[in-house]
């Protein structure tokens, strides 16, 4: 049995909050276990001063000092979990900050979160689980090549998508909208096989990643059962031919969005959209619906739309879909407030996420969302920068996973 | 005999100073070690519940972060039972220190606000000013000797 894998935390008010116990348990949850850096108290102000922030709450201070502890090597983890009350700019500040600080002087992965009272274990589950796969996979995050016969599935929120990958080439692929996770799956990869000519006996290897993938894991006795975070980021710069280096990859899925900064493949900080889905693909899909064309048809009608014509830039996803009524209502074009839509989303993603991880060229763009060129051509706008959308970048999860299950062959 | 709060409400030292000249400390009175390992400065010895930030608010919006509405659940209901505060501000950590500043200001403002008698001192940094500190805070407890006037 490996040896559970040591999150510290550096955090303020989740007690108050009532959630450190869900912190705990996502952490119980992945074989992980939490511990606080012990510090000295007459340190604190001493760090706080070295460090250069200064923040009046001495809990936002007891997390700077265990951040220094982290970086100058005081104190050994293999990962952090940073987190802070949510709608707390002082701790809004310190948390970006010492992530940033981390990040750039250490080679420990960190996530940050901002709770709730609301916030459960099975909200931080996926952040958690993806801190101790890099603590625990790096040799296997580190391949670079599929080999032999493999597959991979992933089961979203929106939609569960099948790939069939042999000798470093995607051979076959389906996808199908999730309704029943597991006969989704079964169709998504009945799909994937047939392309591919192949049969479930010919596959030696299977990972399962997304929203259901202990459910299909299970099912499918996968070999590898893996969070998104990172077998999204391994998908993104295998596809992209960027497999070396920092690069930034932008998921907006179905029901969250993911920002990831990656260094040779392995995700640094990275940033899981929790609290709100209102800029989430879900909208665009409500949009496309709205419409009345299909979310493939989306993306090229906000090409020939102009979005600085229709105000909409509301968090939330009712408002937002107010928003486009009421322009529709007052004689917008359907191009412009598809325009408007992409634009909204991708700005929300921009404001709220991509300011909590550090951009780093190339920037990519994977999921389904990205084919919705609007959206993209939106995101690049924001940040200023060709955005990259590498070939099947709607299968980025099933092919992630696939590359890192052929890992699994040599093993046996 | 006065319930009197203390701020900070985690000090040892002024809630002592509070039970040996005759009146009821209010406050969490938990001891602030030299060494921290636990998750906050002042972390609670039991655990709280989401339902505390809940009941917190009472004493503020919902747009206030729920660390802060958490602590209001616990001290909010000791200042509407205080009769009278001492309040020690620019505290050395060790002296007793509260983990979140807003929460601070929070329960400063509501103290002053309530019209109860209040001693605000200034931390001692000097033995001189060590000693009229505890004067001060020994003159105005024992003002609060018949029925809470100071």
């Amino acid at each position: 049995m490996s040896r559970k894998v040591r999150v510290a935390q550096l955090s303020c008010g989740p007690e108050y909050s009532g959630v450190q116990k869900e912190i705990y348990d996502a952490a119980e949850s992945v074989d992980a276990e939490i511990f606080f850096p012990d510090i000295a108290l007459a340190d604190v102000e001493r760090a706080v001063d070295a460090f250069g922030l200064d923040v009046r709450s001495a809990d936002l201070k007891l997390m700077i000092a265990r951040g220094k502890a982290l970086v100058e090597g005081k104190v050994d983890a293999d990962g952090v979990f940073i987190g802070t009350c949510f709608r707390c700019a002082e701790a809004a500040i310190v948390r970006n900050e010492l992530r940033r600080y981390i990040h750039e002087n250490s080679r420990l992965p960190v996530v940050s979160y901002s709770f709730t009272e609301r916030t459960t274990s099975g909200t931080l589950l996926t952040r958690m689980e993806a801190l101790t796969t890099i603590a625990r996979r790096r040799a296997l995050l580190a391949r670079e090549e599929q080999t032999g016969i493999t597959m991979g599935v992933d089961s979203g929120s929106s939609t569960t998508k099948a790939v069939v990958m042999k000798d470093n080439e995607i051979v076959g692929t389906g996808w199908h909208p999730t309704t029943e996770v597991i006969k989704s799956a079964e169709s998504a990869v009945a799909d994937a096989l047939e392309m591919a000519g192949l049969t479930r006996e010919d596959i030696q290897a299977i990972g399962t990643t997304g929203y259901g993938r202990f459910l299909i894991g299970k099912h499918f006795g996968a070999d590898l059962i893996q969070e998104e975070l990172t077998v999204n980021s391994k998908g993104a710069v295998y596809l992209a031919g960027h497999q070396q280096g920092s690069a930034t990859v932008i998921d907006i899925g179905g029901m969250d969005n993911k920002a990831i900064s990656v260094i040779d493949g392995i995700p640094g900080t990275f940033t899981m959209g929790g609290i709100c889905a209102g800029a989430s693909g879900r909208f665009l899909e409500m949009t496309a619906k709205r419409l009345g064309v299909d979310i493939t048809e989306l993306g090229p009608l906000a090409m020939k739309g102009m979005g600085k014509n229709v105000p909409m830039n509301s968090y939330c996803i009712v408002f937002g879909t107010q928003s486009l009524v009421n322009a529709l209502a007052a004689g917008s074009s359907r191009e412009d407030v598809a325009a408007a839509a992409c634009h909204s989303v991708a700005e929300q993603v921009f404001e709220q996420q991509l300011q909590e991880i550090d951009i780093k060229e190339p920037v990519i763009m994977v999921g389904g969302t990205s084919l919705i060129e609007g959206l993209v051509y939106a995101m690049g706008q924001l940040l200023q920068t060709e955005i990259v959308v590498p070939p099947h970048s709607q299968y980025i999860g099933a092919v992630g996973s696939a590359l890192l299950a052929s890992g699994f062959i040599e093993g046996e | 005999m006065a319930k009197v709060f203390i701020y900070p409400a985690t000090s040892l030292i002024l809630s002592d100073l509070v039970a040996r000249f005759g009146h009821k400390p209010l406050g969490a009175a938990l001891g602030i070690r030299e060494r921290i390992q636990t998750a906050g400065v002042d972390s609670p010895p039991l655990q709280i519940t989401p339902e505390e930030p809940k009941r917190g608010l009472k004493y503020a919006a919902v747009e206030v972060p729920s660390g802060v509405r958490g602590r209001m659940a616990i001290y909010g209901p000791l200042i509407e039972e205080a009769e009278a505060a001492v309040i020690v501000t620019d505290a050395d950590l060790a002296f007793g220190c509260m983990g979140c500043a807003r929460t601070d200001e929070l329960i400063l403002f509501s103290l002053r606000q309530s019209g109860i008698p209040i001693l605000e001192l200034t931390y001692p940094s000097t033995e001189e000013e060590g000693v009229q500190f505890v004067a001060a805070i020994k003159k105005f407890l024992d003002g609060l000797e018949k029925g809470g006037e100071a």
